[in-house]
């Protein structure tokens, strides 16, 4: 036993020194490209991101021939559970046994935290496109980390400011208990207060519950003229089918989902979900490229993709182009490509990345049709305007990235 | 205003009210998880996704036979409960002799095994169940707003616990149920057939676990999930109540509802522990649970 041990360290002993050889030569280490998708597989995201970000993960590798001048891109899958913890252990057991060269997705801002750390210390690329918090282009930005399909910030810019502006003004917040619900409601409230608007209180709930009606109650008794949903997948579209059921909106309340999905719209079905306002980084029927892609994309998964699959695919395809360009998959030269080359693909038209690894790239702000003007399924939304990235995000300096300032 | 606890009356009567029709839920559960365990002495882990099922039956029987809400309340039971049969017949009826640890790994891997497929064929953003047009809408209630179908879910439980406790306590059937369990080999001297009278209660119990699905299809979406957000709670329920307490487990499954909604209006992050709070406390001081016998 204790010779297997001794072995196998001195092997891993090994093939780290041939890791960093490999590295200083500027070449694709160990002779293949690893993509880590890393993501909610069987829980409350399971949809949003799930097995769908690694289809779109491999159809952007498919796009290169699946290999980079000989080197084949190679795609692992592994599921988080939503626990920060399962995914530091994922992401170190890839990085130091299994020569993964960069993390994809990653949604639960708690997790995607902690996998920004590992990812920074080891020097590994991570490009976020699940996650929300704002604080990983913030205070917890990293030189490889890239942010990419949207964040808390872009969301409260484009929902809180778009029903404000309508004068709706006072809010009151039923939000998800961790780190993603608690910065989306920060988020959003700087931008109502910004804006001269009130919030009223808020009420916070654990992750993965399943009756609002509580919350749903006290937030009516509020008075307050906007209900602000700072939470996800199906904790927000219980919550909205349960606001229906008690007549909240009826009642003249609006409800602001500030982070929907389509997944989530088509969960809930038009009835219950028409004229809700949702901000959104993708949608797959806005023009002909969109259409292209998510009709491939629906091919394989029989479902359009919600913007954090879209958002993988972009930035993995992004990824790629950079190691191409730069030919060699080590962290540093490869993200300073990313920086480098223009952001254009069928997710974001002139897309660029801040230093504080921020991708700034137009949002949309989106409207849900009532079943009546839904010509078939996916037909979902329209698209009330266009929030331009230098809006919709934070710039550099003002994210609160120590790297960003030098 | 007059206030109670720091909180306008209407807020505390609307908690109050709410945690009722959670309560309804709960008993309903524990009422099938209690029948089952006090009968046949099984840890019916399964309970959470056979509930799972009786809302994607109802569901499936909408999507594609067009079969109606009030059909499938009597329909999505039925065949919970036939699959709840077969399940008994062909595995669960070779574990009776051995520790009921066995039945309780058994039903736990089904339980893993079904709700796995479902998130396999059905993801899980879950499916939408409208409420029935007879059920829509709702009721000012002055303190709050009822909507219509909540009141019905309490109604549809109290009688439907009231029925089967009456049922097991009250009637020559429930007699023979509980002889069985006492003694079977005597009750089956006196030419009653026990083998089959257990598969029917294992059955039953399962229908219930569907028909309290069939009854959250509308209020929750149809998810593969459902079940095993709940069927921790609702076992807390039933180890509070008393393991195999018919009343205990209904009465408990009211109480905790109501408990679970007062947390929500005093320290809403705590509402998701409140009843292990409670679980760990009482089998501290009362080990057989509220209304459970000391074997």
């Amino acid at each position: 036993m204790l010779k297997q041990i001794m072995t196998g360290t001195a092997l891993a002993a090994l093939s780290v020194g041939f890791a960093a050889a490999a590295n200083a030569q500027g070449a694709v280490s160990d002779g293949r490209i690893k993509i880590g998708v890393l993501n909610d597989r069987s829980g409350i995201y399971a949809d949003v991101a799930g097995e769908g970000s690694a289809v779109a993960a491999r159809m952007a590798a498919e796009e290169f021939g699946n290999a980079i001048d000989g080197a084949p891109i190679e795609i692992v899958v592994a599921d988080h559970q939503n626990k920060a913890d399962i995914a530091a252990n994922v992401t170190r057991q890839w990085i130091d046994r299994e020569q993964v060269d960069v993390i994809a997705d990653v949604p639960n801002s708690a997790a995607a935290l902690a996998v920004q750390e590992i990812t920074r210390d080891k020097n590994r690329i991570f490009l976020m496109s699940g996650p929300g918090s704002s604080r990983l282009t913030g205070d917890a930005c990293s030189p490889t980390g890239i942010h990419w399909t949207y964040d808390n910030h872009a969301l409260a810019a484009g929902t809180a400011r778009a029903l404000t502006e309508e004068g709706k003004n006072t809010w009151y917040f039923i939000t998800a208990d961790y780190a993603f619900g608690h910065s989306l409601e920060e988020e959003t409230t700087a931008v109502v207060k910004e804006l001269g608007g009130q919030v009223l209180g808020s009420v916070r709930h654990p992750l993965g519950n399943s009756d609002f009606s509580s919350f749903l109650l006290q937030a009516q008794g509020s008075g307050s003229q906007v209900i602000g949903l700072a939470n996800a997948g199906n904790d927000t579209t219980n919550a909205i089918k349960q606001a229906n059921e008690f007549g909240i909106t009826q009642a003249g309340q609006t409800l602001a989902g500030m982070l929907l999905f389509i997944s989530d719209v088509n969960a809930l079905g038009l009835n219950a979900a028409q004229g809700l306002v949702a901000t959104t980084g993708f949608y797959w029927d806005m023009d002909e490229d969109t259409r292209a892609w998510s009709a491939k994309y629906q091919e394989k998964t029989g479902s359009k993709p919600t913007m954090v699959q879209a958002g993988v695919y972009s930035s993995v395809k992004h990824y790629l182009k950079a190691v191409q360009a730069a030919k060699t998959d080590e962290a540093k030269a490869v993200v300073s490509k990313m920086h480098e080359l223009p952001i254009q693909d069928m997710f974001a038209k002139n897309g660029k990345i801040l230093s504080n690894g921020r991708m700034v790239h137009d949002m949309y702000l989106a409207r849900v049709k009532a079943p009546s003007e839904s010509k078939g399924p996916w037909d979902y939304y329209e698209i009330v305007s266009t929030i331009p990235g230098d809006q919709a995000y934070l710039d550099a300096a003002a994210s609160g990235c120590k790297i960003a300032q030098k | 205003m007059m206030e109670l606890l720091g909180i306008p009356p209407q807020v505390l009567f609307g908690q109050l009210l709410l945690g009722l029709i959670n309560g309804s839920f709960y008993a309903l559960l524990s009422l099938g998880l209690a029948v089952i365990f006090g009968m046949l002495n099984v840890i019916n882990f399964a309970h959470g996704a056979q509930y799972m099922l009786g809302a994607f039956a109802a569901w499936m029987l909408l999507k594609f036979a067009g079969i109606n809400y009030w059909v499938a309340l009597v329909l999505a039971p039925v065949l919970v409960g036939l699959i709840g049969v077969v399940l008994e017949k062909l595995m669960l009826s070779r574990l009776y002799k051995l520790d009921h640890l066995y039945g309780l790994l058994l039903t736990f891997g089904l339980a893993l095994i079904i709700e796995g497929m479902f998130r396999h064929w059905y993801g899980v953003s879950g499916q939408p169940y409208p409420i029935p047009q007879a059920l829509a809408g709702g009721h000012n209630l002055g303190f709050m707003f009822l909507p219509t179908y909540r009141g019905w879910v309490v109604a549809v439980s109290l009688v439907v616990c009231f029925g089967t406790w009456f049922m097991i306590e009250r009637t020559r059937l429930g007699a023979y149920l509980r002889a069985a369990t006492e003694n079977p080999v005597l009750v089956q001297a006196f030419g009653i057939n026990v083998p089959v009278m257990i598969t029917a209660t294992y059955g039953f119990g399962v229908a219930l676990a569907g028909l309290a699905g069939v009854l959250a299809a509308p209020i929750y979406q149809v998810n593969p999930l459902m079940g095993s957000h709940l069927i921790i709670v609702v076992f807390a329920v039933v180890v509070i109540g008393g393991m195999g307490s018919i009343l205990g487990a209904v009465l408990t499954g009211f109480m905790l509802g109501i408990l679970e909604g007062f947390t929500k209006v005093f320290y809403p992050e705590a509402s998701n522990i409140v009843i292990f709070v409670v679980m760990a406390v009482v089998l501290l001081i009362k080990p057989a649970g509220l209304f459970g016998r000391e074997k």
